[in-house]
C-alpha cells in the first residue's frame, strides 16, 4: 500500500510527534510545528494522536493511491481535488485505489497536515519519522519528499472494512486555525529582556514585525524596528526549545522552530509561550507578527484550556467515527 | 552538591542555572546534577540536556497537567530537590576532578594537517608555535565534553591548551568535511558530518561521530572525557577503510 508523490508541492515533509529525549545529544525534536493540527488530523483518520503525518507548506503537493485510503486535511485550508472532484478540509474523506489528490495553495496561513487511515508507514529513525531537514536526520535523511516517493501506509480499519461514504460532518476549523495576524503572540518574559533599551523593550510589544521569506522550520526571520541592549551582551551557549526569540547582532529577532539548535548563543528577548507556537507556524513571508506580554501562570492555564478542548475534540472525533 | 537557579524558560521547559562561565567546574556540576535527575526517573521528564553552566528540562506538560494540582514546573523542581540531596545554596561544591575520573574515556585518532587539518599552519602562525608543537599539544591536553550542539553528535570540548586558542576564522567555509578536528576560540570540537563552519581545522578523524543507525548514534556523551592520538595518513586511509 503506497502513496507516490507526483508533485511535491512548495515543501512536504513526514513529520510526527518528533524525536523528544535526544537533546543532550544535540538531536533536536523537530516534528509537526503545528501539533494541535497534526492530533486532530491523526483523530480524523481514527489513528493514534502521534502518528506520521504530510507537513505541507503553501503549496500542496499531488499524490496518487496505489490503494484505498481515508485521509484528512487540517490546518491552513486549502483547495482538494480527489480524482478531479472537490472535497473538504477538517473531515475524513475516501480515496478509492488509483485516485489522484490534488492539494492547491492556501489562501491564508502556511502549514497544513495530510494524515492517512493506519499513518505513514517509513522506517523510523531514532524513534521518530519526522524528517529533520536543517539536523539531515530521519526517513529519507531528512530530505524533503521529491516527485517519484514511494510511501507506504498500512492499512486502517474503515478501508479494510470497505467503508467509502463519507461522513455528513465537517470539524469548524476554528478555534485550532486562526489566521488573524494582527492578533498577538503570547511573549514569556526571557534572561536578557531587561537588557533592552526602555525604548526597544517598548517597541517589542508596540510595533509589527515582518515574517521574512527566509524563514523556515529552522526559525521565524523577523524584520521591524531595529532592537538594541543597554551593553553588549556576553553569553555562553545555553540551551534552546521552538518558540525562542533571540537576538541576532543585526537587531531583529528570530523566533526558533521544531528544528531549531539545541542550544545557541545568541540575547534571549522573549519565548513564545508553547500554546501559542502553533500559531507561529502559521504565519507565513510577509505576514505580521505582533507580540502580547504574557505571565506563565496565564500561558499554562491557555495550556490546560487548549489541551481539555483539543482531548474532547479528539474523544468526540472517536465517538463520531464509531458511530 | 552544586548550586544553582531554576528559572521557567516556557510551560515545559525549566533551565538550571549554574554560572555563567565556561569553568570546567561549573560544567562538572551541570553533568553531575544531569545525571542525578536522570537517575531519579522523574516522570514526563522528556529532556536532561546540558549546556556550559545551564541545564535544561523539557517535560510533558500534559503529564503534569491534568490533575490539578499546582503548577507543573514547580512541582518539578520540587521532584528534583527531592531527588538530589544537598542541593541549593549553602552546600559544597562539587569536586570536578574526582567526576571527571569517573567519567567514559574516549580516544580519538587524528591525521594532523595537510589536506585533513588545512588551517593548522594558519593556527601556528596565529598561536607563534610549530606545526609539530601545535600538534604536541592539541594531542597532550585532556578534553572533556562539556555539550553536543550545532549538529547531532558534535561536541564541544573544554580543556583547549590556552596556548593554542584563536579566534574563528574572517570567512566560515560553506563545507567542513565530516570527521575535521577544529579549534574555535578556546574551545576544540569535531565535525560530526559535512557542514558549514568557521573555526581552524586542524587535522581529521576516521571515527564516525554520529550514526542514527547505532546505540548509542553519538559516538561521545556529554560529561566524557576525550584524548586525541595523532595518526599519519596511511594509519587514517587503513581506519577509514575499516569502518567502510
Amino acid at each position: 500500500m503506497t502513496v507516490e508523490v507526483i508533485k511535491p508541492g512548495l515543501l512536504t515533509t513526514l513529520q510526527d510527534a518528533g524525536r523528544p529525549g535526544l537533546a543532550h545529544l544535540g538531536i533536536g525534536r523537530a516534528g509537526a510545528f503545528d501539533a494541535p493540527a497534526l492530533r486532530i488530523a491523526n483523530a480524523l483518520c481514527g489513528n493514534p494522536r502521534d502518528t506520521c503525518a504530510l507537513e505541507i507548506t503553501l503549496l500542496g503537493p499531488t499524490l496518487r493511491f496505489h490503494r484505498d485510503a481515508w485521509i484528512a486535511i487540517t490546518g491552513a485550508p486549502l483547495p482538494l481535488r480527489i480524482a478531479g472532484a472537490d472535497r473538504p478540509t477538517w473531515s475524513p474523506v475516501f480515496v478509492a485505489t488509483g485516485a489522484t489528490v490534488e492539494l492547491g495553495a492556501m489562501r491564508s496561513g502556511y502549514r497544513s497536515y495530510l494524515a492517512v487511515g493506519g499513518g505513514f508507514a517509513v522506517g523510523p529513525v531514532l524513534g521518530s519519522r519526522s524528517q529533520d531537514i536543517n539536523a539531515a536526520l530521519g526517513p529519507m535523511d531528512g530530505r524533503p519528499l521529491r516527485a517519484g516517493d514511494l510511501l507506504p501506509f498500512a492499512e486502517s480499519r474503515n478501508a479494510a472494512h470497505g467503508v467509502t461514504a463519507a461522513p455528513k460532518w465537517q470539524i469548524d476549523p476554528r478555534p485550532w486555525f486562526a489566521p488573524d495576524v494582527d492578533a498577538p503572540l503570547r511573549l514569556l518574559s526571557a534572561s536578557h529582556v531587561d537588557a533592552l533599551t526602555t525604548l526597544s523593550h517598548k517597541l517589542l510589544f508596540s510595533d509589527a514585525f515582518k515574517v521574512l521569506p527566509e524563514s523556515n522550520r529552522v526559525g521565524i526571520r523577523l524584520a521591524g524596528p531595529v532592537l538594541e541592549s543597554t551593553t553588549p551582551i556576553e553569553m555562553v551557549s545555553e540551551g534552546c526549545i521552538p518558540g525562542l526569540l533571540q537576538l541576532p547582532p543585526s537587531g531583529q529577532p528570530v523566533a526558533f522552530g521544531p528544528e531549531c539548535p539545541v542550544s545557541g548563543g545568541y540575547p534571549r528577548i522573549g519565548q513564545i509561550a508553547a500554546v501559542d507556537v502553533p500559531r507561529l507556524a502559521q504565519r507565513r513571508p510577509g505576514d505580521a507578527l505582533r507580540f502580547t506580554p504574557c505571565t506563565f501562570d496565564d500561558a499554562l492555564r491557555a495550556l490546560r484550556k487548549r489541551e481539555r478542548a483539543l482531548t474532547r475534540l479528539e474523544t468526540g472525533i472517536t465517538a463520531r467515527l464509531s458511530a | 552538591m552544586a548550586e544553582f537557579s531554576t528559572e521557567p524558560i516556557s510551560e515545559d521547559t525549566l533551565l538550571l542555572r549554574f554560572g555563567s562561565s565556561l569553568a570546567p567546574a561549573i560544567n562538572a556540576q551541570v553533568h553531575a546534577v544531569a545525571r542525578a535527575i536522570r537517575k531519579a526517573n522523574l516522570p514526563g521528564v522528556l529532556d536532561v540536556a546540558p549546556a556550559y553552566a545551564t541545564l535544561l528540562l523539557r517535560v510533558d506538560p500534559l503529564a503534569w497537567l491534568d490533575d490539578g494540582s499546582g503548577h507543573p514546573l514547580e512541582r518539578i523542581a520540587a521532584a528534583i530537590a527531592t531527588a538530589i540531596p544537598g542541593t541549593g545554596p549553602g552546600h559544597e561544591q562539587a569536586t570536578p576532578a574526582s567526576r571527571n575520573d569517573s567519567a567514559h574515556f574516549v580516544e580519538i585518532p587524528v591525521c594532523y594537517g595537510g589536506e585533513n587539518g588545512p588551517d593548522l599552519d594558519a593556527v601556528a602562525k596565529h598561536t607563534g608555535l610549530s606545526c609539530d608543537d601545535v600538534i604536541a599539544r592539541h594531542a597532550a591536553a585532556e578534553y572533556h565534553v562539556a555539550m553536543l550542539g550545532f549538529a547531532p553528535g558534535f561536541p564541544y570540548l573544554l580543556g583547549l591548551d590556552p596556548a593554542l586558542q584563536a579566534p574563528r576564522r574572517a570567512d566560515p567555509r560553506t563545507r567542513v568535511p565530516a570527521g575535521s578536528v577544529a579549534i574555535g576560540g578556546a574551545q576544540t570540537g569535531i565535525y560530526p558530518r559535512e557542514l558549514p563552519g568557521g573555526w581552524h581545522l586542524i587535522g581529521r578523524t576516521p571515527r564516525v561521530l554520529f550514526d542514527p543507525a547505532r546505540e548509542p548514534p553519538a559516538l561521545l556523551a556529554p560529561g566524557n572525557r576525550v584524548r586525541f592520538r595523532a595518526i599519519d595518513a596511511d594509519e587514517f586511509a587503513r581506519l577509514t577503510k575499516l569502518r567502510a
